[in-house]
Parts: structure tokens; C-alpha cells; sequence
């Protein structure tokens, strides 16, 4: 009985140790990118109802308030997910931010020129990108979903999304934010989603192409549908 | 040939260090990098000037001693190559060539070129290697290899631990030759018994010195033997499952 | 001083039950006691780090000592081709005692019976070893051990990890040793460098070491001292050896009595790309096992300028399979690079230097495609390529002996100890198993069969009369008196402040050992460099320039006191040539030839080892000779046509 209350011991600590490690807190960040590349790419499918007019975008979003209604409370689901995103966020910032001081302590940089030979924009620039879309994501909470000022556009209204969201892309600067923000997220994920499947361990060699294109056509579509919008609206085709 | 170089000196660990220019003329393009630096010490030497110290042995690419960033590069232009075997054909008549020396924060500049890569030693201690006694051997032909799994199991051994997947790595990680030399034992059936302790005692042993793995890639294309990065791979799968292993008390 | 006599201790009785009697005979330490010894192990390669491994196992406290960063650097590291081994897994009627008679022919019949039948032995035991400690030797489809033919064999014995063996079964002991580290039984001292070993009342009882960073000279106490310090083809400059191999451990405990023998034992190997240029630092060994699909030839007429593709069939000389016609391109080393060298003597030369050989691939990719031979060779072509910017797959390679290994070291009994009480010798650094000659693939064998099998058997049999003594305080006089020699030493020759350098004096030496006591040697050769010898040894004391100080990294003057060891080293070389009247092995005089040119042995009066003492005086050693027993094999002039 000895050893299995030693072995229960090692139970409470091993998720704790194994985030300890940077191999692991890199498992971490694999895996909360999985789920936030599904969310990004489910907002982005979402936003695309703003083309069907017609308040099918604000009947989106009340379908999602009321998901699983009446099985569980209204926005009681939503709240599950949202939870779940907030969490998967933390830990992806919180691994970023320890790893990224881990690496400050390990390296020292070259006095002399440094030539790359494969390192990409977008796997050298994560952080940076990283950092700007997290800014950026403030940002756009305040603005669509909190209607804080001065973020959020005039008029802005609880509910009304489609007329939210044209109000808020009606100005010229934030349209332009939204498209600089996206281009970003972008290549954070075109480095992200190819990189996640080394740190998890999913990288038998004769998927490498497929894990390339995966992550090319994933930044693609997620910056073409998400940028499409504010170009849309600047080109006068929505509202 | 002729040739500029500019070459980091650093009398010792805590001098601060600078670069230094050299011209250095009437250069074959046959002779190795190597042997260019022989022939400036050579005439450093004559000229009362204490010739550069850098590390080098085998000059045949194997045995890992030798190893220096040249024009921002580890090792030098040619792919596959470890400095020693790089030649002066590599290089046109009147380049100017930067010189320096790896830099992490593991590994401490000893003098000029020269760096102390004995962290790469107290990974192998803590795992590198099949626990058996000197005689307790089974005859070879017993346990079968499949050939894929052995030539596998080479191309990860093929590391000579020279330090360019840490030199080049914006984080100064060792990923790359610890899990070269997980894969090498952990793929084999004579490693798979101690195949998650070793994961997990090696990993955190490099983790005490390096940084951590972001996937760039540098490592795998500074690599003289040309390693692949899917032993990362390897190594973070068998890392995850050693976490497991050792939740259930295996 | 007198010279002890000569007692290499072969156990009596039946050739195969020797090792085992022997074992059975000499005294054992118990478990128990044998963490109250501390053994020292000079050097980390195949032989050093094998040994240190075993030792700290068994439960003796090691201290390993290796001037380089890492035990994983040593040379053992760029030993290519193979390593061989009496399975016979090819059922092609290989044997232990096939082995053992092939490397006593292979020796030329100068080695002794008893050492080379238990390294026959014992290499079955290092393939068992190596692949439990996961060396990756290549397999078959049905993943069994696979094997190559190699040079002198005329079976397939020789296991393989692609080229690159040597760094294979390095890095197993190296792990090996490093899982002793990691247990604390192994202390591990990196960039230290043995200078001298310290005796008191006729032992060794420890070393002086220098720690290559901080220039500080430190005494180790121990019961034992191993040397596993490798060759000392760099006397040569040229050579295949890697730029630090040097014979300072094995010199300095000559220069403290240890007997060297056979110092002219040198071998050239016939596989290594020619010389390119004048400021080359070292060659390159291109394995032998190219020789197994290489073909080597040499356009007929000296005159034949055409590129190598553009010379008919009828106008190469094959000259190898010409002359010995059996053996073919498998002929021994000694035997291959010789006859190379006659060509390059007689003006057949290629490449822009005419200092080379073709070897051939042209008829194997015809043969097998070129898949086939780039699955066997093609790291060495792509290390060929890199080195010469030519192509093997399309242009012959161009080839040339080059000094690679010396079979000559310090003289050990069966037990590997030198005659220094207390001081063992392995791995290429001692005289025993090679004769005058060695074998492919045959160095790891000896290093490993040392380090794994032979020294932990035997060192307890010298141990064990020292139970109950701890080692010498290294506060001893004998300690400090060696410490004070070291550092008049090492100020001398940093005193040395003239006009040239020390690499030039290499090159001068090693000019001079290459033309005199090289592939061939003549009386009048030899006269010729024991006179220039010591002239060039004065000069170099008197004008070589050492910078720096002695207080941090100076590696000038780590050169310069191992140039000093390789100029003395030179001497006895010339002067065990000049007395070995008769052609065996690597050692060729001209004197003792047939009209073909092929060695004359003289069997009736050198089936001997010659064991140099120290006289004070380099180049006047003192002689005592061991006598070869030859009760297995009978004595034949080797023939490979």
C-alpha cells in the first residue's frame, strides 16, 4: 500500500511538472493552438453571414447565445466555450511569456553579421505577431463586444451586430487596424499551425508537405475570409 | 587568393572581446578554411602577435571539435559541412570574412574562438546511453533490427556534437542534438527499455542549460550531418509519453 | 641504469584455453575491495574510454584524463572502414582461428602468438557488446548483422556502421563512460593534459597533468596508471591522425623506463587523397573498404594526359590485380602502398601533382548501379567530393599512401603492463597485437578487446598486492620533484623566443622521417636522418619561437613540448629501423628485397620484438630483445598473388 500512495503522489504532480518543462509548456502551447485555430476559424465562418444581410449575422449570434437552450440556460453554453477560449488563451500567453524569458537567459546574441538560412519571417517575428494580434484582441472586445469608447463605433448597440460591426469598419483607420491586425495573425499562424505538430510530436515525415500546406491554406483562408470585410465595407458593398 | 578577415579576439572568459582585421594573402583556393587560419597564426606568430586559438581536430568532419560562425553562417556557406572540411574555393579572391566564435549562454568563450560546450557532456550523463555491463552482452544476432529502423537509428547518430544546432538557434536551443541522441537509442530495441527515463532525464538536463525549441529550423540546416528535425519530434512525443509513463508509476 | 628483463608473462598450455587459465590464475580484488583502489586512464578513445567504463562497472574509482573538450573527440572517432570479428555469420568458414592467422600473417609474423589468438577471441565478444549498447552496425533486409570483406582477408568478418565505425563504437564507450560519470565512479577531467608520469621505488604511483586553460600543473596519486593515448603517426606532419595525436603520455613514460617497441613498425595506408597543396595540415583517409569496388590503375605511359574516362581499357595498368593476381585489390596495406608507390616513382602519377593513384568505380556502378555503391560509400564520396571538388561517381578517385596508424608502442606484457610496475598500456599506443603490420578493420578490435575485456581482467593481478596501502600523498617528494621538473620544463620552452615556428619545425621533422624511415628505408637513409636528427632537434631548441605565456590557453605550447617528444620519438624510430636488418610489415629496407621488389624476412634472427629502453641519449636507446614464440602457425613468406 506503500507504493500506491507514492504513486498517487506523482498523480497530483505530473501535470504541474510536465508544464514545468519547456518541452511541455511547448505540448501546451500545440495544443491551445489547436483549439484557437478552431475558434479563429469558426469567427471567421460566423462573420461571413455579414454578406447575407438581411440580420442574418445578428440571428448568428442570438443562435449562439442560445445554444443547447433550453437543455442548459441561455448563454450558458457560450460561457462553456468562452471559458474554455479565455483559458486556452492564458496558457498560450503564459507559455509564450516563460519560454521567451527561458530563451532571453540562454542566449547571447552574435556580435557579427547573422546570415539565416531557413528561418522564416513569420517563425522569427511569433512573439511580436503574438503580442500585436493579443493587443489587437483587446481591442476589438472593446470595440464589437463591449461597445467601449472610444473603441467602439457611435451608435453602437448591444445585440446588433451586423450594424456594429459596419459602423465600426465605416472608419477608416480601424478598418485599417483590423487589415494590419489580420495580416498578423496570418503568419502567426502560418508559422503556428505548421510548428504545432513538431512540438507535438505528430511529425512523421511523410506528412511534411501536407503540415506545410495545411498551414499555408489555414493563414490563407483565415486572412482572406477575415479581411474580405473591412475591404467589403470600404468598397461600399456591405451596409 | 586574398583575403580580409575580421577575426573575434578575447584573451579569456571575462575580457570583453572585439574584432580584429587581418589580411592574409597568397591563399590557395585548395586549402581549408583551417588551414588558412594556420598559415595567419604562423605569420601572427612571427610578428609577435599571439596567434588566434580555435578548437580543431580530426579536420575530416567527424570528430566535432572544430566550429565557428563564418559571415553569420555556422560553419561556413557549404551545407553538410563542418568548418574543417570547408575549402577556400568557397570564397572569391578579395571577400571579406567574419569570423566568430559560437555564442549561448552554455556555452562560455574560453578564448578567442574557442567555447565550452561541456553541457552537451552532462546531457549524455544523465541518459545517453544503454545501461549494459561490460560482458552482460546477449549475442548480437539474437535481437533482429529491421534495417529501416537501424538506418534510422544511424542518421540520428551521425551527430558530432559540434554545437552549430546551438550556435544557430535565435534561442539557443540544444534540441537537436539531445534529441539526435534519444532517437538513436530510444528507436532501437535495445534502448527501448530505458527509453522514457532517458527522454525525460535528458530533456530536463538540457533544459538546464539551453533555451527552448520554436521550430525555426536553423538547427536541421546548419547541421554538418544534416540531422532532421523530425527527431524533435520524435524526442517531444517520447517526452509527453515519459510524463504519462511515470503518472502511471511505470 | 640496468633494463629489466623482458618477461611477457604468456600463460602456458593449449593457445585456446591460455586466456581463460590465465584469468583463472592471477589474483583477483574482491567486489568489496575494489572501491579502495583508484586506477588513472590516460585518455577517452576507443581503448581509454572502454576501459574507464569497465573499471568504475566493476567498482574501481577511475579518474579519466583527455587534453581535448569532450572524451567524445578522440581519434578513435574517424576510423571508418570496420571491425572485425570470427562469427562467421557468412558460414564462408571463418573461425577465430582464421582470424588469428590472418593477423599473424596479416603481422608478418612479428607479434606474439598468445595476444593476437585471445584479440581473436574476444572480438566476438565487442560485436555482442557494441550492438547491446545500440552501435549501429548495418543489417540486413532480415535485420540481422551484415558484413563487408576488408584488405588481407579472404573472408567477410568485418562489421560496419556505413564509414563511419569508428565514431560508432567511440560513442559507446563514450556513453558507456558517461553513465559511469553520471554515477559519480568516473571523474572526468577535460582539457588536461598528461606530461609525465610519477614513480616512487620503481611504480607508477601517478601523474603530473596541465590544465590546458589555466596553464596550472597538478599532480594525481593513484594504484595504477593506464595510458590509452593512441599513435604517433604525426611524427610524420602529414599524417591521417588528427592534428593533436602526439606521443608525449607514451614518450614520457619511456623517458621514466617503460620499454618502446618496435618503434619502426609505422604503417602506411594505401587509401588517403594526395596531397593538394604546400600548407596542407593533414590527410585524408579514404576508407579501405573502397578497395572491395575500386579498382586501382595507372595509365600505361607516364606520358597519358588524358582525363582518366578518356583512357582505354587496353592502355591502364590494373597493377594490382596485374601482380597479385588472388588477392587482387585486397592485397594488405603495407603491400598496396608500396606498389603505389613504385608507379608514382616510376612516373605514372595522377592529378595535377602526379602524386596519386586512380581507384576506380567505374566498373562496379556498371555492375551493381549506382544506387548500390552510393548505399555502401556515399559519405566517403561525398567527403571525397567535399575535399577535392571532383566527382568519384563520375572521375576516379585520386589516391596516395599516407602515414595512418603505428603498430610500434609501448612494450606490455600479457597483462598489459608496461615495465614500469603499475603502468598499463592499450589501444594503439602499446607494441602487441599488429607484429609489423596491420590489418583493416583491426585497430578497434585491439583497442576495444584492451579496454572492455583484457585490462579489467588483468590490472586486479596487479592490485591486489597493494590492498591495504592508499596511494601516494600527492604532496610526496617524488610528486613534487616531477611537478618542479615540469615547470623548468614548460618555462624553457617558453623561453623560446627566436625566429621560426613550431609548425615549421614539424614540417621539417616530419619531411625528414617521411623521405628516411617512410614506406621504404635504406641504412644510408637512416644514417642520413640520425645525423640530421639531432642537428635539426638543436635548431629547433635554439630557434623556434613559443608566444605567450604559460598562464592561459597557449596552444603553441602544447605543440612545441609535443614536438619535442615526436623529434626524440624520430631518433629511436631511425635507430630501430637502422638495427632491424631485414623487410617485415610497414618496415621495408631496400636492402632486404627480392628482385620483384617484395620483402625479404629474416626469420633466423628478427622473429623478434625490439624493446628500447631510455638512455638519457635519444638516439643511443638501449636494446633487449623478446623473442617470438611460434608454436601454432609456421612460419611462411606472405604471398597475395
Amino acid at each position: 500500500m506503500t507504493s500506491s500512495s507514492v504513486s498517487t503522489s506523482k498523480n497530483r504532480s505530473w501535470p504541474l511538472e510536465f508544464y514545468r518543462s519547456a518541452v511541455g509548456k511547448k505540448w501546451v502551447m500545440g495544443i491551445t493552438g489547436i483549439a484557437l485555430l478552431a475558434f479563429v476559424l469558426g469567427h471567421m465562418i460566423g462573420n461571413l453571414k455579414v454578406y447575407l444581410g438581411d440580420g442574418q449575422l445578428d440571428s448568428y449570434a442570438h443562435f449562439l447565445r442560445e445554444l443547447l437552450y433550453p437543455l442548459l440556460p441561455k448563454t450558458v453554453t457560450l460561457w462553456i466555450f468562452r471559458t474554455g477560449l479565455v483559458a486556452a488563451f492564458l496558457l498560450h500567453i503564459h507559455a509564450a511569456a516563460s519560454l521567451t524569458l527561458l530563451n532571453r537567459r540562454a542566449n547571447v546574441a552574435y556580435e557579427g553579421p547573422r546570415d539565416y538560412a531557413v528561418a522564416t519571417y513569420a517563425s522569427r517575428t511569433m512573439r511580436w505577431s503574438g503580442v500585436i494580434v493579443a493587443v489587437f484582441l483587446l481591442w476589438h472586445l472593446a470595440d464589437l463586444t463591449w461597445g467601449v469608447t472610444p473603441m467602439a463605433p457611435q451608435g453602437w448597440e448591444a445585440g446588433a451586430v451586423e450594424a456594429n460591426l459596419i459602423g465600426s469598419l465605416s472608419r477608416g483607420g480601424v478598418a485599417l487596424l483590423y487589415i494590419v491586425a489580420n495580416l498578423l495573425l496570418g503568419i502567426h499562424i502560418y508559422h503556428g499551425a505548421w510548428s504545432l505538430f513538431q512540438s507535438l510530436g505528430w511529425a512523421h515525415p511523410s506528412y511534411h508537405r501536407l503540415r506545410r500546406w495545411f498551414a499555408q491554406a489555414f493563414a490563407g483562408v483565415i486572412v482572406i475570409g477575415n479581411v474580405s470585410i473591412p475591404l467589403a465595407v470600404w468598397a461600399g458593398w456591405l451596409g | 587568393m586574398n583575403i580580409t578577415l575580421r577575426v573575434w579576439r578575447q584573451a579569456g572568459p571575462s575580457d570583453q572581446g572585439r574584432f580584429e582585421t587581418y589580411r592574409v594573402s597568397d591563399i590557395s583556393a585548395e586549402m581549408s578554411f583551417l588551414e588558412m587560419l594556420d598559415v595567419l597564426n604562423e605569420r601572427l606568430t612571427l610578428e609577435d602577435v599571439e596567434p588566434i586559438a580555435f578548437d580543431s581536430d580530426c579536420r575530416e568532419g567527424i570528430c566535432g571539435t572544430c566550429g565557428v560562425m563564418i559571415n553569420g553562417r555556422a560553419h561556413g556557406p557549404q551545407a553538410a559541412t563542418a568548418t574543417c572540411q570547408l575549402h577556400m574555393r568557397s570564397f572569391s579572391d578579395g571577400d571579406t570574412i567574419t569570423v566568430e566564435p559560437w555564442r549561448a549562454a552554455a556555452f562560455e568563450i574560453i578564448r578567442d574562438l574557442m567555447v565550452d560546450r561541456a553541457a552537451f557532456d552532462r546531457i549524455i550523463e544523465a541518459g545517453g546511453f544503454i545501461t549494459v555491463a561490460t560482458g552482460a552482452a546477449p549475442e548480437a544476432n539474437l535481437t533482429p533490427v529491421p534495417k529501416d529502423t537501424s538506418e534510422t537509428a544511424f542518421d540520428a547518430a551521425a551527430c558530432i556534437g559540434c554545437g552549430a544546432c546551438v550556435a544557430v538557434c535565435p534561442n539557443s536551443a540544444a534540441q537537436l542534438f539531445t534529441a539526435a541522441k534519444i532517437s538513436h537509442l530510444n528507436l532501437l530495441p535495445q534502448g527501448s527499455a530505458e527509453r522514457y527515463s532517458r527522454t525525460e532525464r535528458m530533456v530536463d538536463t538540457m533544459e538546464q542549460f539551453f533555451g527552448s525549441c520554436t521550430n525555426h529550423g536553423e538547427c536541421e540546416a546548419a547541421c554538418p550531418k544534416e540531422i532532421s528535425i523530425d527527431f524533435i519530434a520524435m524526442m517531444n512525443r517520447d517526452y509527453v509519453k515519459a510524463k504519462i509513463q511515470k503518472r502511471r508509476g511505470g | 641504469m640496468t633494463a629489466p628483463n623482458l618477461d611477457p608473462r604468456v600463460p602456458n598450455g593449449p593457445l585456446a584455453d591460455a586466456w581463460d587459465n590465465h584469468r583463472f590464475s592471477i589474483k583477483l580484488v574482491n567486489p568489496a575491495n575494489k572501491r579502495r583502489f583508484k586506477v588513472i586512464v590516460i585518455g577517452s578513445g576507443l581503448a581509454g574510454a572502454s576501459a574507464a567504463a569497465t573499471l568504475a562497472e566493476l567498482g574501481y574509482r577511475v579518474d579519466v584524463f583527455t587534453f581535448h573538450d569532450s572524451p567524445r573527440r578522440a581519434h578513435s572517432i574517424a576510423a571508418q572502414g570496420g571491425i572485425n570479428a570470427a562469427k562467421n555469420y557468412r558460414n564462408d568458414g571463418d573461425s577465430i582461428d582464421r582470424l588469428f592467422y590472418d593477423t599473424i600473417k596479416g603481422g608478418d609474423f612479428r607479434s606474439r602468438e598468445a595476444n593476437v589468438y585471445r584479440l581473436a577471441q574476444l572480438s566476438l565478444n565487442i560485436i555482442d557488446q557494441a550492438t547491446a549498447q545500440g552501435v549501429p552496425f548495418a543489417r540486413e533486409y532480415g535485420g540481422l548483422l551484415d558484413n563487408r570483406s576488408f584488405g588481407g582477408a579472404q573472408v567477410s568478418r568485418t562489421f560496419y556502421s556505413r564509414g563511419q565505425t569508428g565514431q560508432q563504437l567511440l560513442l559507446g564507450a563514450y556513453q558507456a563512460m558517461a553513465r559511469q560519470v553520471g554515477l559519480g565512479t568516473v571523474k572526468l577531467w577535460v582539457r588536461t593534459e598528461f606530461m609525465d608520469v610519477v614513480m616512487k621505488e620503481g611504480r607508477a604511483v601517478g601523474v603530473v597533468v596541465r590544465d590546458l586553460l589555466t596553464g596550472e600543473i597538478r599532480s594525481h596519486s593513484a594504484h595504477a596508471v593506464v595510458l590509452a593515448t593512441g599513435g604517433y603517426s604525426n611524427v610524420y606532419y602529414l599524417s591521417t591522425n588528427a592534428m593533436t595525436c602526439n606521443v608525449t603520455a607514451i614518450w614520457r613514460a619511456h623517458r621514466r623506463g617503460a620499454a618502446f617497441a618496435n618503434p619502426c613498425y609505422t604503417q602506411i595506408h594505401p587509401t588517403c587523397i594526395p596531397a593538394a597543396e604546400e600548407f596542407q595540415s593533414k590527410l585524408t583517409l579514404m576508407s579501405e573498404s573502397l578497395r572491395n569496388d575500386g579498382r586501382v590503375w595507372v595509365p600505361e605511359s607516364p606520358d597519358d594526359n588524358r582525363a582518366p574516362d578518356q583512357i582505354p581499357d587496353q592502355d591502364r595498368d590494373y597493377y594490382l590485380e596485374r601482380i597479385y593476381p588472388s588477392f587482387g585489390n585486397l592485397v594488405p596495406r603495407d603491400v598496396a602502398s608500396r606498389a603505389s608507390k613504385r608507379m608514382v616513382d616510376a612516373g605514372q602519377g595522377v592529378g595535377p601533382r602526379k602524386n596519386g593513384v586512380y581507384l576506380d568505380f567505374r566498373d562496379a556502378i556498371g555492375r551493381l548501379g549506382q544506387q548500390a555503391i552510393s548505399a555502401r560509400y556515399d559519405n566517403l564520396m561525398q567527403m571525397y567530393n567535399r575535399i577535392t571538388d571532383e566527382d568519384p561517381y563520375r572521375v576516379p578517385m585520386r589516391i596516395y599512401p599516407a602515414p595512418h596508424y603505428t603498430m610500434g608502442g609501448l612494450w606490455v606484457d600479457y597483462n598489459l603492463m608496461t615495465t614500469i610496475p603499475g603502468l598499463f598500456s592499450l589501444g594503439e599506443g602499446n607494441f602487441s597485437d599488429h607484429g609489423a603490420n596491420r590489418l583493416g578493420a583491426s585497430a578497434l578490435m585491439q583497442g576495444l578487446a584492451d579496454g572492455y575485456f583484457v585490462l579489467p581482467s588483468t590490472i586486479g593481478d596487479y592490485l591486489a598486492d597493494f590492498l591495504n596501502e592508499d596511494p601516494v600523498p600527492e604532496s610526496d617528494e617524488a610528486f613534487t620533484r616531477t611537478e618542479s621538473e615540469l615547470q623548468d620544463r614548460i618555462s624553457r620552452l617558453l623561453s623560446m623566443k627566436g625566429n621560426r615556428t613550431v609548425d615549421d619545425f614539424h614540417r621539417r621533422l616530419g619531411r625528414v622521417v617521411w623521405d628516411h624511415c617512410g614506406m621504404s628505408r635504406s641504412r644510408q637513409g637512416l644514417d642520413q636522418a640520425l645525423s640530421d636528427l639531432p642537428d635539426l632537434y638543436e635548431e629547433f631548441r635554439a630557434s623556434a619561437r613559443v608566444p605567450g605565456d604559460g598562464e592561459s590557453v597557449n596552444q603553441t605550447l602544447e605543440k612545441a613540448a609535443r614536438l619535442e617528444d615526436f623529434f626524440e620519438l624520430a631518433m629511436a624510430m631511425c635507430v630501430d629501423a637502422r638495427q632491424r636488418e631485414e623487410s617485415c610489415g610497414g618496415h621495408f629496407r631496400e636492402e632486404h628485397q627480392t628482385a620483384q621488389g617484395e620483402a625479404v624476412r629474416d626469420d633466423e634472427n628478427f622473429a623478434t620484438v625490439s624493446a628500447w629502453f631510455w638512455t638519457g641519449d635519444p638516439s643511443r636507446p638501449e636494446l633487449q630483445e623478446e623473442n617470438l614464440e611460434f608454436e601454432n602457425v609456421k612460419l611462411s613468406t606472405r604471398s597475395y598473388k
